[in-house]
């Protein structure tokens, strides 16, 4: 009998961690740069030295803010730090500093977009907290090794409200996510490094039911695919359970990613009691009026609010305007180009023409394109105003401007001879030299074959070297043949 | 501290003073060839006419919780028995630059958890006065330190009254300052909302003078006060009228020991009244108190120990052990003495799950009130008088298996530190067992100006007395 998948709904809620860009950990001076030699970011502090004492990171709770406001949160004025109490070789103080019952960051929404649609997922909160350092059981065979350069990172948790249905869903959400800490540049969003984690929680319900069911956590997913894969399998998985009599239980399973399937990592019986309670090394931070305005008058805008800019105001394809906000450098890029040229769907044609194409074979990306906005904008403006046409513009003038990062178009195609030529009488001799060498074809078009225009056009182009201006010419070879 | 010896004759005499009373057993460590380098040192700069420190020469002991880097600190417990500090207590560093000579470490009661110094990895701190009698605790070590002579000044800590009754027990003078007062960065931690430095001296100018030097804001405890340290004189006394409130419920109290609630009462009927308008005031939370103090500090220590873990440092019972929880399991259970795991043990239960709002909760209740009310008794009045202990020094062992009886006897000193306020012991009077006792002064917070030089006269308004009494 075939399982009747479609009788149940998964919901689905996130937790994403994502460290902050911040230059020191949360509570220390050392740096939480990624990759330093094992043990080299420390201090007595992040050891958890007897009578070292935490000292709060400033730049952390304006990442942390700066992320609650791009996601319309409600941001807490008083903020205070519980201990998680727990004991693992991996965490120096035996807790974990986090805001677990206070988070500074309050319900709000990320935007997402999937095959049925545009969808609000709710946020339940955004906290603060810091990471442990990393047991590593690979360096040594008889014993774990420590690497405490990690401790203290800090780390924004987004908690998601159980608002997702789909595994695609889950997919656009962390999605949106890693563009949205990417763009504020608060997180690099790497999940393979993993400066950006994701757990899932999963549950399923019968279609129309209102209450939730046992919920499973997965984590250990290390990509955007993975999630997507975890929740896949993660649901099937239940609903065949269920449809065979069996019974979900509420445990914690981890994604293995050779071969996209979860196995049970404990129950929930084997729970930690963390101990919570007000870290009472720190007294309670306080966010003013003043610094809300402050940070909030450093944003951006939001790449939301830009597609909307560029779709209504400047009349682009919903499409190029969802592409160009996919990442911060597009948006910087064009941006500056937009300063420059008045020709915006222009300005997004090479940007998502040649622009990408030309970093794509050099497999680079938009932040590491060295021709500067304002030379393209010349470039833009010479196509535009008909002195060079598109193609010659991108495939020979183009790579030249690039090769010298910055450079006047004009100058480089009067350099190149790439000018177009409007002189009617020139035009006119390349015209008949085409149309006397193939005489076959004047007299299919003659007959009829009206679509041979193109082929005449094209022969033009390459006797001109490009440089014929290509409204002229064709009037003046529908003209010529029209008179033969 | 006066200028006619040099820095090297004054270490010599405390180094032989401590040779002389080392079954007093008040020091985990001497850093003797240190100390001599050290004041050498400073008389060379002295006689090249260099401007000198503020505790130029002073001889001062640290308590075995305080971090002074490249010497051991091992807050009198078997699980950092061998653990090296690596960097300056805050407190530290600032006696260092003030050219203080730090001539050892301080026994203790391990972690600062006891009231008789009996609960040391290194054995009991005899009381100079009694050798069968305990110095108090937690920071016995030091009030003997100080009590027999073996330095000028020591500091302690105080987390429920850790410098104010072996003060009182030793008959010396022992402040604990307002909370965030002197920076807590390098004390080993206790009760994070609770602890603070204290310091022993024979006398308020020599407390007053060390806390100048040590109090501040520091950039590495948040917790710190930005209020600057006030300037202690103590040349002219104070020609005001101090206005001051006894708790009637306190020296009424059944565990108060009569000789000592008579004394006192006696001694504040007789203030000069033109400076002292003394008056007695009800306080009902008196019996809360305790019990507020020990769950919400066990509840702070439970987590703040966490750390003693055996991994990055500090004793282990063994290095190859492959399960982790019993790792855990025997470093701990080895390493920390019965007092320490008591109240771990107790910590981690009123912080659990189901009985977090029993406990925590509503000692943190409490603690609102007892602050509330503590607010607006200092609209009304500039001090509060109380005992400091509710008896004078017991016998060793006397109270060693009755944790609770122990406990209890910190009435009178635990509201200081679940207020904040400043409090202060000083060694006004004697009982007719031959003991010293105290006499407790808080003022209200940041308030040590006035609470210093309230002591300082209250001290010279009781000299002619002591000499009537003690000195036939």
């Amino acid at each position: 009998m075939p399982i009747p998948y479609e009788k149940y709904e998964a919901v689905i809620g996130l937790e994403v961690h994502a460290q902050l860009l911040t230059k020191s950990k949360l509570f220390s001076g050392d740096s939480a740069a990624f990759g330093a030699d094992a043990n080299t970011n420390i201090s007595p502090i992040v050891l958890a030295y007897p009578g070292a004492l935490p000292m709060l990171n400033k730049r952390a709770v304006e990442y942390a803010v700066k992320m609650g406001l791009a996601c319309g949160c409600s941001i807490e004025h008083t903020n205070y730090f519980a201990r998680k109490n727990y004991f693992y070789p991996d965490l120096p103080k035996g807790y974990q500093i986090s805001q677990h019952t206070t988070p500074v960051c309050k319900n709000g929404f990320v935007k997402i977009r999937t095959a049925n649609g545009e969808r609000d997922i709710l946020l339940n909160r955004i906290h603060l907290e810091e990471d442990a350092g990393k047991s590593l059981h690979e360096v040594d065979d008889r014993n774990t090794s420590l690497d405490y350069n990690r401790a203290g990172v800090p780390l924004i948790e987004i908690v998601s409200e159980p608002d997702m249905h789909t595994a695609e869903e889950a997919f656009a959400f962390v999605t949106e996510l890693r563009k949205l800490v990417r763009y504020l540049g608060i997180c690099d969003g790497n999940m393979e490094e993993g400066s950006m984690r994701c757990d899932a929680n999963v549950s399923i319900r019968i279609k129309g039911e209102k209450e939730l069911g046992t919920k499973v956590e997965v984590k250990n997913l290390n990509s955007i695919r993975n999630v997507k894969k975890a929740i896949e399998f993660e649901i099937s998985r239940m609903i065949e359970l269920v449809e065979s009599g069996g019974k979900v239980i509420q445990q914690t399973r981890s994604f293995d990613a050779s071969n996209d399937t979860t196995f049970s990592m404990r129950t929930k019986e084997e729970a930690n009691d963390y101990r919570y309670f007000t870290d009472p090394d720190l007294p309670p931070f306080i966010i003013t009026e003043e610094l809300l305005h402050a940070i909030r008058a450093a944003m951006p805008p939001l790449p939301e609010e830009l597609v909307r800019k560029y779709r209504d105001l400047l009349h682009l394809p919903e499409y190029d305007a969802r592409v160009i906000c996919d990442d911060a450098a597009t948006i910087r890029y064009f941006e500056l180009l937009i300063q420059t040229t008045t020709h915006a769907k222009a300005a997004a044609n090479w940007l998502l023409g040649p622009v990408k194409s030309f970093l794509n074979d050099k497999g680079e990306s938009m932040d590491e394109f060295t021709l500067d906005a304002s030379s393209l904008a010349t470039l833009i403006e010479l196509v535009e105003s008909g002195k060079v046409n598109f193609s010659i513009a991108s495939s020979r003038i183009f790579p030249v401007m690039v090769e010298k990062g910055t450079a006047d178009a004009l100058e480089v195609a009067t350099e190149l001879n790439l000018l177009q030529n409007s002189d009617a009488g020139d035009i006119a001799q390349w015209v008949d030299e085409v149309l006397l060498g193939m005489p076959e074809k004047v007299a299919e078009y003659k007959k009829g074959k009206k679509g041979l225009i193109g082929l005449f056009m094209g022969e033009v182009k390459k006797l001109s070297k490009g440089k014929a201006d290509p409204k002229i010419a064709t009037q003046l070879l529908t003209e010529k043949l029209e008179q033969r | 501290m006066s200028g006619s010896t040099t820095c090297v004759e004054a270490a010599h005499y405390y180094l032989s003073a401590i040779r002389a009373k080392l079954r007093l057993n008040a020091f985990v460590d001497i850093y003797e060839e240190e100390l001599l380098e050290r004041a050498a040192a400073l008389d060379k700069k002295r006689s090249s006419g260099a401007p000198i420190g503020k505790l130029h020469g002073v001889i001062t002991g640290i308590k075995d919780v305080i971090c002074y880097k490249g010497h051991k600190v091992t807050a009198a417990s078997r699980i950092l028995h061998k653990f090296t500090a690596t960097y300056n207590a805050t407190a530290v560093q600032k006696l260092l630059d003030e050219e203080a000579l730090i001539i050892g470490s301080l026994n203790c009661d391990e972690f600062a958890m006891g009231s008789s110094n009996e609960n040391s990895f290194y054995g009991n701190v005899l009381n100079a006065l009694d050798e069968g009698r305990v110095p108090g605790g937690s920071s016995g070590g030091s009030a003997v330190a100080v009590q027999a002579g073996l330095c000028m000044v020591s500091l302690g800590s105080d987390t429920g009254g850790s410098v104010r009754q072996p003060a009182d027990f030793c008959g010396i003078v022992g402040l604990k300052p307002t909370y965030g007062r002197i920076s807590r960065y390098g004390l080993i931690a206790y009760a994070s909302s609770f602890d603070q430095i204290g310091i022993f001296a024979n006398n308020v100018p020599d407390v007053a003078a060390v806390l100048q030097v040590i109090s501040g804001n520091d950039d590495f405890d948040s917790t710190a006060s930005a209020i600057s340290p006030d300037e202690y004189t103590f040349d002219t006394p104070s020609t005001g009228t101090y206005k001051i409130a006894y708790f009637k419920e306190a020296l009424e109290h059944p565990s108060l020991d009569q000789e000592i609630a008579g004394t006192i009462k006696s001694f504040i009927n007789n203030l000069p009244t033109q400076h002292f308008k003394v008056r007695a005031i009800s306080f009902d939370l008196l019996d809360y108190i305790v019990p507020a103090y020990y769950v919400l500090t066990t509840a702070e220590a439970s987590s703040n120990l966490s750390r003693f873990d055996g991994v990055r440092y500090g004793y282990r019972t063994n290095d190859d052990m492959a399960d982790l929880t019993e790792f855990y399991k025997d470093t701990r259970s080895a390493g920390f003495g019965k007092e320490v795991k008591r109240r771990i043990m107790l910590g981690n239960f009123v912080l659990s799950s189901g009985y977090f709002d029993a406990y925590f909760t509503q000692a943190q209740k409490v603690r609102k009130q007892l602050s509330d009310k503590t607010a607006l008794i200092f609209n009304d009045f500039d001090a509060i008088l109380l005992p400091t202990v509710p008896s004078t020094a017991f016998k060793i062992g006397e109270k060693k298996d009755d944790p609770i009886a122990m406990y209890l006897a910190d009435i009178y000193t635990v509201f200081a530190n679940l207020t904040g306020i400043p409090a202060i012991s000083i060694p006004l009077f004697r009982h007719s067992n031959g003991m010293p006792f105290g006499l407790q002064i808080m003022t209200y917070r940041f308030s040590e100006l006035s609470l210093l030089s309230l002591s300082h006269q209250l001290m010279n308004v009781s000299r002619q007395d002591l000499h009537q009494s003690t000195n036939p």
